[in-house]
């Protein structure tokens, strides 16, 4: 079943029709032509709806319930993934995934959020929003990966880290604090991509990177746009407005020196061809790592050091 | 980001900001306690009846922990640009003019240098009435110009924090300042130099969760709110009712989270023995 976004229902109908046109019996002359066509038209309206999408409806694809999800690209780009779990303190935390893995033979330490498709799926993930237990296994994992010189990948995709009460008692800002400062200082190269949704401090508390990569049709931003219209606007109601005015898509975040690649992805989105998004992810990361595993320890730290340092703008 | 909810729609300067009101009485932002305005100025701003810390300006501030005419600003002219040409029901543009205009400052952090009973320290003080105390480029700057000039001169850094978190209108260039910010306290924390956060009323968002929390000692005010999501963000998020006194300095200290709780009274003189310790 494909499930359509708002602004995709003129695609559902064309595609419904082309699904019984090929079903039917294909002697009847003309019918080739009739699908011809038919599918020359769906290409050509995929590529006005997806060539013109604003930053809100880029969201809505960004947060697709069939999006690819870290586990997704992992089981298809990585091989022999080992799952490790839990923060050896508190708890295992199922927003945030995470383990030892190969890439083309490559040993890499990998970390991502992970969202769940189903609805039990994404309740047992509390829907990519991780705890302080998430954030401090994440960490514990890419101290091993420092430890033992493996590169680490992560893939961002949450909407946030969870607001709740336990979060809070357990120490969710230093959580996020602590791997903000000791990812700038991991001493091995580190590459993030974010997939879906980059949620403000919770999805930057395992982007800190050498590389940092967005898929096309993702989104990061300080805050959400309907947090941000609730507060700004005070209507969650205006959230396309805010979208729009917080600059949260790849190319807004190119323009503003912040982001090193945008990887393309399938016209409709990454969940109608997973394996051409899974991929182009890996041609990426691939080109990222072999690039900063060349480069001397320090050179390698300073250049992520800096990186950061210039980011900013202010009145000259 | 966790900006709390406001009850105005109006941006980073406006809502749960804990007022100091004019008039011969004012209302205790803790106990609600209707109290004497001139027996609280009298009292270091500290209510009388719950020992609740109203915020002081940045003067005040300084008077309260430097020795007399000892500090000395810096790179006080930077000041935020518009980078996202951002525009809700207001321009980002004009709010700034605005914040300018009334507090006299360029953005919503001081830092400098002064003198803590002769010692020597590099000190940075927030003001809430700009903007919510909101970290953009600007204030992010001045914290790592800060941390540098403390790494470079190995002198101490001291942070009087208070925050609602990065500033929406610069969208991802503020979450951005969260992880510079961290990488240069860590910097500091590798060349070890010690660096003390002070949390005041109310200190929340990306600000926690960056160099807030990275203090080698964090000492927080009494009664101050402090946390990363706002108290309305988790209570429409969990829908139940957040427990008394929650994300109050005192439970945080509970939950092990910061240091020490210091009076207002006592905090040069705590402030002058810890970093006499280092
Ligand atoms: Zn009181």
């Amino acid at each position: 079943m494909r499930e359509y976004l708002d602004f995709e229902k003129p695609l559902a109908e064309l595609e419904e029709k082309l699904d019984k046109l090929s079903a039917a019996a294909t002697s009847r002359t003309g019918a080739q032509e009739d699908l011809t066509k038919l599918r020359a038209r769906l290409h050509q309206l995929q590529t006005e709806i997806y060539a013109g999408l604003t930053p809100w409806q880029r969201t809505q694809v960004a947060r697709h319930l069939q999006r690819p999800s870290t586990l997704d690209y992992i089981g298809r780009i990585c091989d022999n993934f080992v799952e490790l779990h839990g923060d050896r303190a508190f708890a295992d935390d199922h927003a945030i995934v995470g383990g030892l893995a190969r890439m083309n033979g490559r040993p890499i330490v990998v970390i991502g959020h992970q969202k769940g498709k189903t609805l039990k799926e994404r309740m047992h993930r509390n829907f990519g929003m991780p705890n302080p237990e998430g954030y401090r296994k994440a960490l514990r994992l890419m101290r091993l990966a420092d430890k033992f010189r493996k590169p680490v990948v992560t893939f961002i995709d949450t909407p946030g880290a969870y607001p709740g009460i336990g979060a809070e008692e357990r120490g969710q800002a230093e959580a996020i604090a602590r791997n903000l400062m000791e990812m700038a200082t991991l001493k091995t190269p580190i590459v993030s991509v974010v997939i879906g949704e980059g949620g403000s401090g919770g999805a930057l508390a395992i982007g800190v990177a050498d590389r940092l990569l967005m898929m096309q049709n993702s989104v990061y931003s300080v805050i959400s746009p309907e947090g941000c219209a609730a507060i700004l606007w005070n209507d969650a109601g205006k959230a396309p407005e805010a979208a729009e005015a917080l600059k949260m898509t790849a190319r807004d975040l190119q323009d503003l020196g912040i982001l090193d690649e945008i990887i393309p992805e399938p016209m409709g989105g990454a969940h109608r061809d997973p394996m051409f998004a899974c991929d182009a992810v890996k041609k990426s990361i691939e080109i990222h790592l072999t690039a900063l595993q060349e480069l001397p320890l320090e050179t390698l730290l300073q250049q992520r050091y800096d990186k950061y340092r210039r980011i900013g703008v202010l009145a000259t | 980001m966790a900006w709390f909810k406001k009850d105005r729609p109006t941006g980073g300067d406006s809502g749960k900001k804990p007022k100091f009101q004019e008039g011969l009485w004012l209302k205790c932002n803790h106990c609600r306690e209707i109290i004497y305005r001139k027996e609280v100025e009298r009292n270091a701003k500290v209510c009388p009846k719950c020992e609740y810390h109203f915020p002081i300006s940045v003067e005040d501030r300084i008077d309260l922990l430097l020795d007399l005419g000892t500090f000395r600003e810096w790179d006080a002219e930077l000041a935020a640009a518009d980078p996202l040409h951002f525009k809700d029901t207001k321009r980002y543009r004009d709010r700034l003019l605005d914040a300018q205009q009334r507090t006299g400052k360029k953005d919503a952090l001081i830092t400098g240098e002064g003198r803590i009973n002769g010692a020597r320290v590099v000190l940075g003080v927030f003001h809430f009435g700009f903007m919510g105390g909101s970290m953009g480029s600007v204030v992010g700057e001045k914290v790592i110009l800060a941390a540098d000039r403390a790494l470079r001169e190995r002198v101490p850094l001291v942070l009087v924090i208070t925050s609602g978190g990065a500033r929406m209108q610069e969208g991802i260039l503020s979450l951005m300042q969260m992880a510079r910010t961290a990488a240069a306290i860590g910097r500091l924390a590798e060349a070890c130099i010690p660096y003390i956060a002070i949390l005041t009323d109310p200190t929340f968002g990306g600000v926690t969760a960056s160099f807030a929390m990275l203090g080698d000692v964090i000492l927080a005010e009494p009664k101050a709110l402090i946390g990363f999501a706002g108290p309305r963000v988790i209570e429409q998020t969990i829908r139940q009712q957040l427990p008394q006194e929650f994300q109050r300095a005192e439970f945080l200290l509970e939950h092990g989270i910061i240091d020490l709780i210091v009076p207002r009274k006592r905090l040069k003189e705590t402030l002058s023995s810890i970093i006499a310790f280092f």
